[in-house]
């Protein structure tokens, strides 16, 4: 599905990814680790297409396509959905027709009608239920007042209704309590599939627990120093992060 | 891929959708404003000796006004000389359908997206259409007529209801308030006339579509709305002009008159030629509009979209004589090129608790200036008066402006005043936001400024709110590439 090679990218001119190999197929859930400032949101920022971040070198192919071509947009229309790590305040915009309208972009570039009222708010219906988010929520401004957790558990309702084949999740556990935790987790699980593939950005293996990650990738310096299954989450827990900054900068001076 | 610049620079270069002139005969004076076109103008419109008389001291009035300084931009020079003061189509007898309207004027509407028939049938909405100076068609009439209800062209209303028009014209706004509302009372050509009678509801919104046509022709409407007591009316003033080179004066005067237990809503959207962008050739909108809610308990509500004309310039108000009489004010203001926008209210509390409302939101893209400029005023016998001010600018780029000069006068401690000022920009993560959820940049910002005007266009009729809508996506069409 996802096909990321040697991708470098800088941010006002400071190198900030500096080779990402990465391979995500359908039915699969990465996750990618790291200490702050290792290049996490980034590599979100460059895969949704964000102003500001200039591809230098390296490629992304997303379901056989050059996803780097593609405008922001276009990439959420071929099924890209990033889930924010600060979702963004949008006041006097009602979430419900918000969402209505983004659901009809993408279902016009599929060559779909989009839906009439009473399908669509079957489907609002149905998705809230299954991430289990407040119907009040749902016709107020989007994420305006929202509490921290409240925006969190609204991008899993917009992942819900937009059924994306690629999610990046980028930090959706910072700022969420226990309670609010488990509930994105559920909802992410049951949004799982043979079909689509999960990329969750996370800086604690806490929320690896309720959501169980296939890979496990440890990003540091622009690099993915370590690959591994669930159970490098858990050794990362343990042993926190610096033994693989000694390793990488090790494997760095060798390669010198 | 989109960013700030672009955005502003497509948007600079949109052209006026509904830049097109009508073809048809013309009666028009000749330019010049002295005794004899106001004598011309009042020969013409068959009126009583006592408006000849008022339209002179008008005129005098105006001998003796210097424009204002105090506004936030550059007044061009306006040669009041060279402007014509009265055009009417010559074909001007009265319709009884359709059919026999001019179809070259029909077509005109069509292209504005206004035909009559299908505002007939939107909501039962009688319109009173102004073209140029004279009323050609009014509808629903004789609807109305059952109710006791009268709306009719001013010039009908000075035939039919002298009696009327001579004890309201010129009580809220005398002919010597201010250097344009004298040149109104002096040269005014036209407008509507609505009389609500005691306790009726008015069962329709009276709307009346403006429309300056003749090339050099000042336009200088005169509405005076009056709702007797405990009734209530709903009115629509709606404008759009065609392309033009010369710039064109408009100084129109709206007087609404609320007696006990009355309530009047005024809604405007305003969509006239705003000048290409440089700025050439765009309508002067110099408007005075005020109301008096004169009895106990009345109300008078202002609601107006202003998204056209090179310079907005006018401060619906409320005089809030009633006791416990409420005024309110929303209003949305779109300036973009090298628009200019002073605009704002007046609340003048001077019965016992009265309260006021505005809610002012402007926006500024391009080189385009907002100013809010706003008067809260409470009189000495104004008890528990109270005022709430909310004043939000958005700006679209670097290079437009806003600017807030809010002005609160209290002569009395009882009072409440509240004001509530914001100033935001639209972020390119909001944009960014909506991009990632498969919405175009265009339609992005369309999204943004719909959700930003929410509160204001929730304040219009439906099938306005639709329209105003509409012209707030329509200003930023073609402003992504």
């Amino acid at each position: 599905m996802l096909i990321i090679k040697n991708l470098h990218a800088e941010v006002e001119d400071k190198q900030i990814l500096k080779g990402i190999d990465l391979r995500v197929n359908a039915g699969e859930v990465h996750a990618i680790m790291g200490p702050n400032g290792s290049g996490k949101s980034s590599l979100a920022a460059v895969l949704a297409g964000r102003e500001g971040y200039n591809v230098t070198e390296g490629e992304v192919i997303f379901e056989g396509k050059d996803l780097l071509e593609l405008a922001p947009e276009v990439r959420a229309r071929e099924g890209v959905f990033l889930a924010f790590q600060y979702p963004i305040e949008i006041p006097g915009v009602s979430n419900i027709n918000f969402l209505k309208t983004a659901l009809a972009e993408i279902r016009a570039y599929k060559n779909l009608p989009p839906l009439d009222a009473k399908e669509f708010l079957q489907l609002s219906r149905e998705k809230q239920k299954l991430v289990e988010f407040d119907a009040k929520l749902v016709n107020r401004s989007l994420n305006e007042g929202f509490s921290g957790g409240e925006k969190k558990r609204n991008e899993i309702f917009q992942l819900a209704m937009l059924e994306p084949s690629l999610s990046i999740l980028d930090e959706t556990d910072s700022g969420l309590d226990i309670d609010a935790l488990r509930i994105v987790a559920k909802g992410v699980n049951k949004l799982r599939s043979s079909k689509n593939a999960f990329i969750i950005i996370t800086h604690y293996q806490r929320l690896l627990e309720y959501i169980v990650p296939d890979f496990v990738h440890v990003l540091y310096d622009g690099r993915i120093v370590k690959s591994g299954t669930k159970d490098l989450a858990l050794q990362l827990e343990e042993k926190g992060y610096d033994w693989l900054k000694e390793e990488s900068r090790e494997k760095v001076i060798s390669t010198i | 891929m989109a960013n700030d610049n672009e955005i502003i620079d497509n948007i600079a270069n949109k052209e006026y959708e509904f830049g097109f002139v009508t073809d048809i005969e013309m009666d028009v004076a000749p330019a010049g404003l002295n005794e004899d076109t106001i004598r011309y103008i009042s020969e013409k419109k068959k009126e009583p000796e006592w408006l000849l008389e008022w339209r002179l001291k008008g005129l005098q009035a105006f001998g003796r006004q210097k424009l204002p300084d105090w506004q936030n931009f550059v007044l061009p020079a306006i040669d009041f000389q060279k402007i014509s003061y009265y055009a009417a189509p010559k074909n001007k007898k009265k319709y009884d359908s359709l059919d026999q309207v001019d179809p070259e004027l029909l077509a005109t509407f069509e292209k504005l997206g206004i035909p009559l028939s299908e505002q007939k049938a939107l909501a039962g909405v009688a319109v009173d259409v102004v073209f140029d100076s004279v009323s050609v068609k009014t509808t629903y009439k004789e609807k109305l007529k059952e109710l006791g209800i009268i709306f009719c062209s001013f010039g009908e209303a000075v035939q039919e209801h002298p009696e009327l028009v001579r004890k309201y014209v010129g009580s809220v706004v005398p002919y010597s308030d201010n250097i344009f509302a004298a040149l109104n009372a002096a040269a005014f050509s036209d407008g509507s006339f609505v009389y609500i009678p005691k306790g009726v509801r008015c069962p329709m919104e009276l709307s009346t579509y403006f429309r300056i046509n003749t090339e050099n022709t000042g336009q200088f409407e005169r509405t005076l709305i009056i709702a007797d007591e405990g009734s209530y009316v709903s009115y629509l003033e709606g404008c759009t002009a065609p392309m033009r080179d010369e710039n064109q004066l408009h100084a129109a005067v709206v007087e609404l008159i609320a007696l006990g237990n009355a309530e009047i809503k005024y809604s405007t959207v305003q969509n006239w030629y705003p000048g290409d962008k440089d700025g050439k050739g765009g309508i002067y909108n110099f408007v005075t509009k005020r109301g008096i809610c004169k009895g106990a308990n009345s109300k008078i509500s202002w609601t107006q979209v202003e998204t056209g004309s090179a310079i907005t310039w006018k401060y619906p108000s409320v005089i809030l004589q009633g006791d416990h009489s409420t005024g309110e004010f929303y209003s949305v203001a779109v300036t973009r090129n090298k628009q200019i926008a002073d605009t704002g209210t007046k609340m003048h509390h001077i019965g016992r608790g009265t309260r006021s409302r505005i809610i002012s939101k402007g926006i500024s893209a391009g080189q385009g200036q907002n100013s809010y400029r706003g008067l809260v005023q409470i009189g000495p016998k104004a008890d528990g008066a109270r005022n709430f001010t909310q004043c939000d600018s958005l700006l679209i780029g670097d290079r437009c402006g806003a600017h807030t000069f809010p002005y609160i006068e209290s002569k009395n401690n009882t009072a409440t005043v509240e004001h509530e000022a914001t100033t935001s920009k639209i972020g390119e993560d909001q944009i960014f936001y909506l991009n990632q959820r498969g919405i175009d940049s265009e339609k992005a910002v369309a999204l943004i400024i719909n959700g930003y005007a929410r509160e204001v266009l929730n304040q219009l009729p439906m099938e306005f709110a639709v329209e105003a809508q509409k012209l707030l996506s329509i200003t930023l069409e073609g402003s992504v590439g």
